[in-house]
């Protein structure tokens, strides 16, 4: 008998707009002892399904059909008061975002005592002994002292563990993780994932992993639903998914996981497969780093982000930099660009050393519209004023001198480069789409005609079968437009489909350097090695479409 | 990728639709707009619709009772307090608008410089808007009036300077946060200079919340106005002021006259209601992420 079951669950949202569907008929069970992976894109209602049943939809959300049952329990009728003792004695979850799921003025012990003390699993004189237990289950060393932390001096790795503790602490048997591992580290992503599988299997308990990472997915869950648009597409095992999916969309989902042996077209849906552009880099260096160095005052002394590093991208090349959050990527892709002054040290471009020009002044550089970042964050990086039109134009405005006429048509001609249809230009960033975002983005930096483009993550925030059209739009734009590259990236999977050369960077150092199918097959050092067993390995698969494309 | 349908209006299309979107959507913001319509037209049109001269004297007819002849009543020489109400309208008005777009240039500037780049710029500056605000209105235009003469400019430069430190504060605060947002880098990396950077893509994305704060500060500067000329600073009588109608009318309300006060006390309340109500309608109209 299964454990939790859910039958043709509809929600609908009141927005300005009228109701909108979110999940339209999901059905699906969870026996005891099962782990269910939930995946799908932004979205397709898999965490709104999980909302629902724990109860914890917003305001305008409404069940509006179908059955909810826990363990023979009706969850859409039972009162408010019995669901309070449900969550988290029978059910509980861990949610996205750690840092956002703690309250951060109270000690996390404190926290911990509060969720055993509701459930009555501790009384005042042993909840300081039964909370400090609760966080050594989920492996936090030195306990005692943790206990009196607050959530921002511990690490997002330390506050997920946390979160896992509150979650975990009066032995629910269902456990629900939403998108557990957002935002970590990939060598964090692989610990926090194998602490969660280790305590699912030593305490017996279901789960429900819901992610949009189907690798990960793949990883760690017996079964897989695949969601899209409120509804479940497929349901079956991992394997069986991978090998041979029924359903077109879960096809597309598969192929545009990034994975050890993909190709970057692979990556599409087979009809888009042309044979990719090849440009051959040149040896002439176009940027040589020479012993880079940026050093910060920090509140407890000088910070060293960057610690002396060199290296150097030939005309036409695509070169990967790789590493975890704090080393020193970002603030050596801010110094190339000329957005900050590196401590010491020197970047030759075309022979001439940028540093000489401070960050301040490079605005009025003559070499400013030669060097071009596609940023991170794509609704961030637009000015939420500008509309598209205006955002791609400003660059062209003040770096070229192009009359207004002809800004116009360059515009035009930039939107269509990037596959943006042109009556979009009209849109302010809150009107698009991520994927139209993250094309905006790419005309802005390409419309001065860049020698050298930064590339900041840019598909960090993009479901995969975005990535996987912006990954082979970047491709294709490099051929067309002989740019080089540097594209910044946590990811060694989605480098590898881009780049020739990959730098692998860990705490302001170069730990290892060289073509990228090298340092992928053979990694030489051991933290190369560790990043990439971290990342999740879908199982691999027999391709006969994509080899035939190749 | 889907969705095609857009809109190719021009921009200045585009703004107008939306003031009216913004107007239809809110029937409150209308009332205010409305509201405001009332007192612009009495301020521009004031002088030329009212029924007597404001400063026309007439002994005869001196603290006569609100009639149909004189709606308001008349006051104790006799003048009609309703044209002297209306024709107040516009010295009130220029007093506060002129006051608060002093203060909101100088705090907008002064802000933005220390929310751009900080330091000891920043330290030096916060110290001092905090002397500013631990200044009380009155003795600082009591001090100004001491020192320059008692002009009406006098009074707008000491609601004007009590003011800055809200707007500078508030500034500050906007262009803190975007210093260094992705879209401040992406205007550095287009050949904009750091202060074009500040000055037309970090400050316009300030300029919501100050709406709020300019329409409830218009609001307090039509009031600090009145007060300051209720105690005999700025502006002076024989001049219809709303501030002076009410101390004047003040005399009387004891001896049963309470249409002197109460009329320009009730003027003095709509003009402040309005700006208060006015504020969040400004804040749609300039947010372009109302837009959809």
């Amino acid at each position: 008998m299964s454990l939790l079951s859910i039958k043709d669950l509809k929600v609908s949202f009141k927005t300005r707009r009228g109701d909108v569907e979110a999940v339209r008929g999901v059905s699906l069970d969870v026996a005891k002892g099962d782990v269910l992976g939930i995946v799908g894109e932004s979205g397709s209602g898999k965490s709104v399904t999980s909302y629902a049943l724990m109860r914890l939809l917003e305001s305008n959300g409404r069940i509006t059909g179908g059955a909810l049952s826990y363990g023979g329990i009706d969850l859409r009728t039972v009162r408010e008061s019995a669901m309070r003792d449900l969550r988290g004695r029978e059910f509980s979850m861990i949610f996205q975002n750690p840092r956002s799921a703690l309250n951060p003025i109270r000690k996390v012990g404190h926290q911990v005592e509060d969720v055993l003390r509701r459930h009555s699993r501790a009384t005042r004189s042993t909840a300081r002994r039964e909370a400090i237990r609760a966080l050594e289950a989920v492996r936090i060393r030195d306990a005692e002292a943790r206990y009196n932390a607050y959530p921002f001096e511990l690490s997002g790795g330390m506050c997920q563990r946390i979160v896992i503790a509150l979650a975990l602490a009066c032995d629910p048997k269902l456990l629900i993780a939403d998108e557990p591992t957002t935002g970590l580290d990939i060598t964090t992503q692989k610990t926090v994932m194998d602490l969660i599988a280790d305590l699912i299997a030593e305490r017996g308990m279901s789960a429900i992993v819901i992610t949009h990472d189907l690798g990960l997915a793949a990883q760690y869950c017996d079964r897989i639903a695949v969601m899209k648009d409120g509804e479940v597409v497929e349901e079956g095992s991992a394997e069986r998914l991978f090998s041979a999916p029924r359903n077109a969309y879960t096809r597309k989902l598969v192929d545009a996981t990034p994975r050890a042996g993909a190709s970057v077209r692979s990556l599409l849906p087979a009809e888009l497969r042309t044979p990719a552009p090849v440009l051959e880099p040149t040896r002439a260096p176009l940027l040589e780093v020479r012993d880079l160095v940026k050093t910060y005052q920090g509140k407890s002394g000088p910070v060293h982000a960057v610690k002396g590093i060199s290296f150097s991208v030939g005309k036409g090349q695509s070169v990967g930099l790789v590493g975890e959050s704090g080393c020193g990527k970002s603030t050596t892709s801010s110094i190339l660009v000329r957005l900050a002054d590196p401590t010491s040290g020197e970047i030759l471009f075309n022979g001439k050393d940028l540093a000489k020009t401070p960050a301040r002044d490079f605005a009025r550089d003559p070499r400013r519209p030669k060097i071009q970042m596609v940023f991170q964050d794509a609704t961030d990086s637009f000015n939420p004023r500008h509309t598209a039109r205006q955002s791609i134009g400003e660059p062209l405005a003040r770096l070229t001198g192009l009359p207004a006429g002809q800004r116009r048509d360059r515009i035009g001609e930039l939107a269509d480069l990037v596959g943006l249809p042109r009556p979009l230009l009209d849109r302010f960033p809150h009107q698009l789409s991520g994927g139209q975002k993250a094309r905006v983005g790419i005309a802005r930096a390409i419309a001065v005609d860049p020698e050298f483009l930064i590339l900041d993550e840019p598909t960090a925030a993009l479901d995969v079968s975005i990535q996987a059209i912006v990954l082979n739009l970047l491709v294709d734009l490099r051929a067309k437009l002989g740019m080089s590259y540097l594209f910044v990236s946590h990811d060694l999977h989605v480098v590898r489909l881009l780049c020739d050369h990959v730098i692998v960077m860990r705490d302001g150092e170069i730990v290892e350097e060289g073509p990228a199918d090298q340092v992928m097959e053979t990694p030489a050092h051991p933290y190369t090695q560790e990043l990439l067993a971290a990342a999740p390995a879908p199982p691999v698969l027999a391709e006969p479409a994509s080899s035939a494309a190749e | 990728m889907s969705d095609l349908a857009t809109s190719t209006t021009t921009q200045t299309d585009g703004t107008l639709a939306h003031v009216a979107y913004v107007l239809r959507s809110n029937p409150v913001t209308l009332l205010a707009f409305a509201m405001f319509a009332v007192l612009l037209v009495a301020a521009i049109l004031g002088p030329a619709l009212v029924p007597y001269d404001p400063m026309a004297s007439n002994a005869a007819l001196a603290l006569q009772p609100p009639s149909l002849d004189h709606w308001f009543g008349t006051d104790n020489l006799g003048r009609d307090v309703f044209s002297r109400v209306i024709v107040a309208t516009r010295l009130d008005l220029a007093i506060s608008v002129a006051a608060v777009a002093l203060s909101f240039l100088i705090g907008s500037v002064l802000g933005s410089i220390a929310g751009y780049w900080g330091g000891w710029i920043d330290t030096v500056l916060n110290r001092l808007f905090d002397t500013i605000m631990a200044f009380p209105l009155f003795v600082l235009a009591m001090g100004i009036v001491a020192a320059l003469g008692n002009t009406i400019e006098n009074i707008v430069y000491a609601t004007a300077v009590i003011n800055i430190p809200f707007y500078a504060r508030l500034v500050r605060a906007e262009v803190n946060i975007r210093r260094d947002a992705g879209f401040a880098q992406a205007a550095k990396l287009a050949g904009n200079s750091d202060i074009r950077v500040l000055a037309l893509h970090i400050f316009p994305n300030a300029l919501p919340p100050m709406m709020v704060q300019v329409s409830l500060n218009l609001g307090w500067a039509i009031l600090n106005a009145a007060g300051l000329s209720f105690i005999g600073l700025g502006v002076r009588p024989p001049t219809a002021e709303w501030g002076i109608l009410v101390a004047e009318g003040a005399n009387f309300i004891v001896s049963g006259e309470w249409w002197l006060a109460i009329f320009p006390g009730l003027a003095l309340m709509f003009a402040v209601f309005t700006f208060n109500l006015l504020g969040d309608g400004l804040r749609d109209i300039v947010d372009p992420r109302q837009r959809s």
